[in-house]
């Protein structure tokens, strides 16, 4: 197995020989490119606890309601939505703030019920 | 409430600081180049190639006295690493930091807070670190908007966006005006053992926030020769990580000049370090031409000794110059052997001052050769990097060669040692936990990265919230302390004595620890030598003595030791009997005086020594000496008898005698001293002639112990020398 890589290795080196300093350059960054493609295609369908958690702060919700929230919506299945997005919901549905809104869904959790 | 500037003679005043935190507004956003005039600084009696504007306030090295006290300014940002787990002891060694030319303030975090699921808040203690909070920040970047005032320069507050909770450190860090960060998904990987899904998908988040507020990013790929046993054999690998930590934080949407490669020179002597640091700082910036580099400094290598740190630190800094760095860092010399002291973080500044100072310019004097063998390593290390690449493609992609342990391998690529780091893309800390965004998935905020179904007719995401924190500032949610017991505030307490001027011990790290360190040399063997050092430090009184470093001078003569250790008493400052200044006559009535007796002093530096320097000084018109304010001085040249500058005096009937005293061995210089007033007085010229001696050992004391009319030490000039004698004149009435 290592000898194989060994010997893969020697052939790729005769193709790089071949190359210019500004065509190794190249090459190197179109690799580079192609390596992250798939990983940022990946970020960009997903979401996680954290980036949800960073949205509420943004929407001027403290970092410890902030945590129980995102909790909560992640238990109710409903992260895929949007934590923020989830608050919004509440928010309008209750006529509160977002700020009290997220303090609901921290008291009653059966908010988040029936939202989309 | 009026705001106060600092002054360089008046503590900061951490108190004050810690007020009305909760309506602190950062200043500015974003990261600040130093001003690098194209045609140079000019500074003192030399022109300068390669520095950044001189600071308004700040130290010199130690010898710039010698010349005219510049202090010249590196043209790249200089890093210090402070944390010791006291953010507002922090402080105080910051403000020391940015006098000595620091303009990049890196904050560690405490152990383990890449593992905190979501935000710290409040002050609580940190180990080997400070718990990043926003109470911490705000504080921090208080201080630091004084501390850049007083400097005259910018100062850039750094901390690490890394961990299971990227998205919300970097909406802290956008928020509270954080320039320069570290975000790099691999090493959350790598080293932290995060879940590589969610590091990655948390990353894309945080550098989109981080790309909003202007934030500098510097990536984690050094961590690779500090961790692989053999760091120097990893650099195809560590192009490799650069180069997916730059092409993922551009596409998704950060700006390639405020990206910055973390890279360390890997090698320490006695490896031949330029024959690998070289050819691998060369390929690194022709590949990342468009990329900045931040300098490191090697840690691999370095252990207790602090002045061999230094020695290879000064190797690195001579790497960065004949390369590039847009940032130098700096690592505290003690860095290991213990968390960093507050003098140790100024030393590692010096370090790169002194060599830049030293070496400006180079790149006009010397070129590299490329025609030999280092063009040879350069382009192999590259070829490697591009293979390695296509094996990281034709294995299945990163999270592949991840779980397969293709990285920090201690072999040289394509070799491999097999004791690699593999991850497994469904394990770790986090795993599951990212979740796939559904078709109506909605985020009503700013600087959001991917996917997001915004409702039809808005302008910006945030409209129907009415605006998020980064339109709206004023939306922040401020949380000041969680714990009772465990802030600032409380700490603050305990150590007020040692803040206020009511009881002053030793510092180290935090405000009254009483830490300090002795240095000696003992006549033993290596394995008994630190056991004397702990017995010594313990019947000096010193508590918690620790061994911190023992050099072996030779087998059986002995060792060369440093214990550490704790001083367990208060010494109240306001007891201390401070010499009171020397009052200095107006300049005009000191010539007056001169003129009007005509003043003439023999002079000579006595006993067996051909030390002239210092007396030349006090003398010659050059050095601003005694001649300057019109003396006529009678000069009789080193290794003079103290019977001859008598007699010489008696001959041109000098007003005074001015004797140098260098070598001290056996107290030959008081001897001197007492010997020249006895002979005046056998001659019986005493009463007439005034006696004045120097020296490195002399101090202002000793003049009455010895009989003599003034003596002086280290520092003395000639305006010190005359203002004696016109006063003494004065006092005898004879102007």
């Amino acid at each position: 197995m290592t000898e194989d890589r060994i010997a893969r290795f020697e052939q790729r080196r005769q193709e790089l020989r071949k190359m210019s300093d500004e065509e190794l350059k190249a090459r190197f960054w179109e690799l580079c490119n192609q390596v992250v493609e798939p990983i940022v295609d990946l970020a960009r369908t997903h979401t996680s606890p954290s980036i949800e958690r960073s949205i509420l702060l943004r929407m001027g919700i403290d970092s410890v309601t902030a945590h129980g929230v995102v909790e909560r919506v992640y238990e109710a299945g409903l992260l895929g939505k949007g934590a923020g997005h989830v608050v919004l919901k509440v928010a309008q549905k209750t006529g509160k703030d977002v700020r009290a809104a997220a303090a609901a869904i921290l008291e009653n959790k059966d908010l988040l019920q029936g939202l989309f | 409430m009026t705001h106060i500037p600092l002054t360089p003679h008046k503590k900061i005043d951490i108190e004050k600081l810690l007020e009305d935190l909760q309506s602190y507004r950062p200043r500015r956003k974003g990261w600040t180049w130093r001003q690098v005039p194209p045609e140079g600084v000019d500074m003192g009696p030399f022109h300068y190639r390669n520095m950044s504007q001189p600071l308004r306030n700040s130290i010199g090295l130690p010898a710039s006295k010698y010349f005219d006290s510049i202090d010249p300014q590196p043209s790249c940002v200089v890093t210090t690493e402070i944390a010791s787990g006291h953010f507002e002891d922090d402080i105080r060694r910051m403000r020391m930091a940015a006098w000595h030319g620091a303009d990049h303030i890196m904050v560690i975090r405490t152990m383990g807070q890449s593992h905190i699921d979501g935000l710290l808040e409040g002050t609580p203690e940190g180990i080997g670190g400070v718990p990043i909070t926003r109470k911490q920040i705000r504080a921090t970047r208080k201080a630091l908007d004084d501390i850049e005032d007083e400097v005259g320069r910018p100062i850039n507050f750094h901390s690490y966006v890394s961990g299971v909770a990227g998205p919300e450190v970097a909406v802290l860090f956008a928020e509270e005006g954080i320039n320069g960060a570290h975000q790099d998904p691999q090493y959350n990987v790598l080293y932290r053992n995060v879940n590589m899904l969610r590091s990655f998908v948390d990353a894309a988040e945080a550098k989109r926030v981080m790309a909003w507020a202007g934030i500098f990013q510097i990536d984690g790929a050094h961590n690779a020769n500090a961790t692989a046993k053999a760091g120097w054999l990893v650099m195809p690998e560590l192009m490799v990580q650069h180069g997916i930590n730059c092409a993922f934080s551009v596409a998704v949407g950060m700006k390639k000049d405020l990206i910055g490669l973390s890279t360390v020179p890997p090698d320490a002597p006695p490896a031949p370090k330029l024959w690998f640091d070289l050819p691998y700082a060369v390929a690194l910036r022709d590949f990342f031409s468009e990329f900045k580099m931040r300098a490191q400094q090697n840690t691999r290598y370095i252990e207790a000794d602090i002045e061999e740190a230094i020695r290879t630190h000064t190797i690195d800094t001579l790497i960065s110059m004949l390369t590039s760095a847009d940032i130098q860092s700096t690592i505290t010399p003690d860095e290991g052997r213990n968390v960093p002291w507050h003098y140790n973080n100024i030393r590692g500044i010096q370090t790169v001052k002194q060599t830049w100072a030293a070496l400006d310019g180079i790149k006009e004097l010397l070129s590299l050769n490329f025609n030999g063998p280092l063009g040879e390593m350069v382009r192999d290390i590259k070829e490697r990097a591009v293979a390695f690449l296509e094996e990281v493609i034709e294995t299945g992609g990163y999270f592949a060669a991840v779980e397969k342990g293709f990285f920090v391998d201690s072999g040289k690529y394509p070799e491999r040692n097999g004791d690699g780091i593999a991850r497994d893309s469904k394990g770790g800390i986090g795993a599951n936990t990212i979740v796939a965004r559904d078709p109506d998935y909605y985020a009503p905020v700013c600087s959001h990265f991917g996917e997001n179904h915004i409702p039809a007719g808005l302008e910006k995401p945030c409209d129907p919230i009415g605006g998020c924190t980064l339109c709206d500032p004023s939306k922040i949610a401020y949380i000041d302390e969680l714990d009772a017991e465990d802030n600032c505030e409380r700490r603050l307490e305990r150590t007020r004595p040692y803040r206020d001027g009511t009881a002053i011990r030793p510092e180290a790290e935090w405000a009254g620890d009483g830490v300090i360190l002795t240095q000696f040399f003992v006549p033993l063997p290596p394995d008994m030598a630190p056991v004397y050092g702990v017995e010594m430090a313990k019947r000096l009184g010193l508590q918690d003595p620790e061994v911190v470093n023992v050099m072996v001078l030779h087998p059986a003569e002995g060792c060369f030791v440093e214990v550490k250790g704790k001083v367990n008493f208060d010494i109240d400052p306001r007891t201390l009997q401070v010499p009171v200044k020397e009052e200095m006559l107006p300049e005009e009535e000191i010539r007056a005086a001169i003129k009007q007796v005509g003043l003439r002093v023999v002079a000579g530096t006595v006993g067996e020594d051909e030390h002239s320097v210092g007396l030349r000084e006090i003398l010659d018109i050059k050095h601003g000496g005694i001649e300057k304010y019109g003396v006529k001085y009678h000069y009789l040249g080193t290794s003079v008898p103290i019977g001859k500058l008598v007699d010489a005096a008696i001959e041109t009937g000098a007003h005074a005698i001015l004797i140098s005293t260098i070598i001290s061995h056996n107290d030959v210089h008081r001897a001197q001293m007492r010997k020249l007033n006895e002979l005046c007085q056998e001659k019986g010229i005493r009463e007439n002639i005034i006696l004045i001696a120097g020296g490195t050992q002399v101090s202002r004391e000793m003049a009455q112990e010895t009989g003599l009319d003034a003596t002086f030490g280290r520092g003395t000039k000639g305006i010190d020398v005359v203002n004696a004698i016109v006063k003494i004149l004065k006092a005898r009435g004879l102007v």
